[in-house]
């Protein structure tokens, strides 16, 4: 005799398949896979007999049914008997639900799939240049209306983009400055030319390593903020809701966040430079005995203002680009959590992307201009 | 394993503490088999609290909670997998993946506690698809693409996708509107009907008392001051109970 709570099976016999056990989900999974090889005897007609079936539910009743589908399909006549009433009812309900096919998705060729990447990614560059222009001139409607602008929320953005930044930017920057003068250091030294450490470290901080390295750490740290803040408040509705009570979401959500981050990143480049050129003065003290006053009257000569202004003039660029890709893909927020997740990333990665492109573009154009 | 016949949820002086806040002190309640069982209370009653009390993502400070009979605040983690396989929850937003589609969704639970192979996953979750009155066309769709109701329904789906014999819903009418409202009142009645399920709800919803729940457990005062259907609840005299019979809602919402 068979305990109540066995496994689902299934045996044949000569025009009859006799079904035993427990047929729910937890129960199930061997007469699951026996389904799927079996070969069915001969004869015509089969009944299926689930007098001894103990206990059903909808994945059992499935199941039940799946088994006469497939003798169905070999053009058999079937019929279920034994089952309780409760379990016929299951049973009878299942059947009924069942009759649908599921859903195919469309699927698309390759040519077509990168059709439409091509299409998406035109689009998607038009509706950038759009939101660009939109925040432009929308800036220029405020300035000949300073008191419109809202400078509580700059100040909020300035703390959070610019003040909390500093300890992350200052200690990468004076980790790169270390890095530099010690790998500048071991060829320096042979050349007995341990002096210009400082025209090394110096120049390429302010000209170039200052600004990127704070525009890099930012980008990571406020642009993926601001697409994070603005996706999540589109898929609440926020972003709705402050349209309907008369504020211009450009006005409360993009444009401080823009301002501020035009202030905040230049001086945070002007800081980086500091401290890269900081961690390059400690280590040409321990590495190679230049003192600090050495180390700087020789800064002086290497790094003209001019250098210096070319370097932190890039900052107010990367800012812009890195607040625009931040705040656009923002808005670009479709629904649900993982597109907030995806936009997040792409802000990202694409304003880093323009970051570098960018500085490439302006060290073409400060050769070209001879400076 | 001593299964109680009658009793699928009992929990015995539970007390609940945030910090220095009481919410339930010595709380006792038990839920019958097959029953409808609703939860109602004020806000901050502690209603969601004791709910996740019984689903376990929330331990009481102290008591006893048993669920089909075992002790589940003391129970090793492998004892509370296996518990948790068989109820299902819908959480009052739905709480469908935002990444995975409806279908995908339903799959989730077959496809992590059982060895059936993808065709058979697929069905059965279109199975639960439909039961839960949703047309075919719906599975592809993703969460952000549906109606509150729809997401009700599909999360119900996904609640039902093992099918426990027991099934907690966090207010599953609010934020319907009230065809879809009764719509899903029917459903979870015609679902009690075709398979047996224990079934805990916390609502507001005066129409889904009346009309779907056997018994109704009143919270208020950090205990359940009153447990009993609604007729019987009317002549109870106590503040936290006359709420649902005083008012011109309640009068609405009382068949006549």
């Amino acid at each position: 005799m068979q305990s109540p709570n066995s496994p689902a099976e299934f045996s044949l016999h000569a025009d009859r398949i006799q079904c035993r056990g427990q047929w729910t989900v937890d129960a199930l999974s061997a007469a699951a896979k026996a389904l799927a090889h079996l070969h069915w005897s001969d004869g015509n007609d089969v009944l299926l007999d689930a007098s001894e079936v103990t206990a059903l539910d909808t994945a059992g009743a499935w199941l039940l049914q799946r088994i006469r589908l497939q003798l169905e399909a070999q053009g058999r006549q079937v019929s279920v008997e034994g089952l309780s009433e409760h379990f016929a009812d299951l049973y009878a309900r299942v059947v009924e639900l069942g009759m649908t096919e599921p859903p195919q998705e469309p699927r698309l060729g390759r040519l077509a799939t990168m059709g439409r990447g091509v299409v998406e990614g035109m689009e998607e560059l038009y509706s950038f240049l759009s939101f660009v222009g939109e925040v432009a001139a929308r800036m220029l409607t405020l300035f000949l209306r300073p008191w419109r602008i809202r400078w509580n929320s700059i100040w909020v953005d300035l703390h959070a983009s610019g003040a909390t930044a500093l300890g992350i930017v200052g200690l990468l920057s004076f980790l790169m400055g270390v890095v530099m003068a010690y790998q500048g250091a071991v060829q320096l030294r042979a050349f007995g030319a341990n002096i210009y450490i400082a025209d090394l470290v110096g120049l390429a901080m302010t000209r170039e390593l200052g600004p990127l390295l704070a525009a890099i750490i930012v980008a990571g740290r406020t642009g993926s903020a601001y697409a994070a803040q603005i996706g999540t408040m589109k898929v609440t509705e926020e972003v709705s809701a402050l349209r309907t009570v008369g504020i211009d979401p450009l006005d409360l959500l993009v444009i401080p966040k823009v301002l501020a981050l035009c202030i905040a990143l230049p001086l945070l480049a002007v800081y980086s430079d500091i401290m890269g050129v900081f961690g390059g003065m400690v280590l040409a003290k321990a590495n190679m005995g230049l003192s600090f006053a050495v180390f700087a009257d020789r800064l002086q000569e290497a790094v003209t203002m001019k250098s210096f202004l070319l370097g932190i003039s890039k900052a107010p660029v990367f800012a812009l680009i890195i607040s625009l890709v931040g705040c656009f893909q923002g808005f670009r927020v479709e629904g649900s959590a993982a597109s907030v997740g995806h936009h997040t990333t792409l802000a990202v990665v694409q304003s880093i992307f323009l970051v570098i492109v960018a500085d490439a573009q302006f060290s073409v154009i400060f050769s070209w201009l001879g400076i | 394993m001593t299964e109680n016949n009658e009793a699928v949820i009992e929990m015995r002086g539970v007390c609940t503490r945030f910090d220095s806040f009481v919410v339930h002190e010595n709380l006792d309640l038990s839920v019958r088999r097959g029953e409808i069982l609703a939860l109602v209370g004020g806000s901050g009653s502690g209603k969601t609290t004791l709910m996740h009390e019984m689903i376990m993502l929330r331990r009481p400070s102290s008591g006893s909670v048993r669920l089909f009979g075992e002790e589940i605040v003391t129970a090793p983690h492998a004892v509370q997998e296996r518990l948790r396989q068989r109820f299902g929850v819908l959480f009052q937003q739905g709480a469908l993946f935002s990444a995975l589609n409806v279908l995908q969704n339903v799959s989730v639970p077959l496809r992590e506690h059982t060895g059936f192979d993808h065709a058979l996953i697929e069905q059965i979750a279109l199975l639960k698809i439909r039961q839960a009155g949703l047309p075919a066309e719906a599975a592809l769709k993703f969460p952000s693409e549906l109606s509150g109701g729809m997401i009700k329904r599909a999360a119900l789906a996904r609640a039902m996708a093992l099918d426990p014999q027991l099934l907690f819903l966090d207010e599953p009418t609010a934020g319907l509107d009230p065809a879809s409202a009764s719509a899903f009142d029917e459903l979870v009645l015609l679902l009690k009907q075709w398979l047996g399920l224990t079934i805990v709800m916390v609502t507001h919803d005066l129409d889904s008392l009346w009309q779907v729940a056997d018994r109704v457990a009143v919270l208020g005062e950090r205990r359940v001051v009153a447990i009993a259907p609604m007729a019987e609840l009317a002549k109870i005299d106590h503040p936290s109970v006359r709420v649902y019979f005083e008012g011109p809602r309640a009068r609405a919402a009382k068949p006549q």
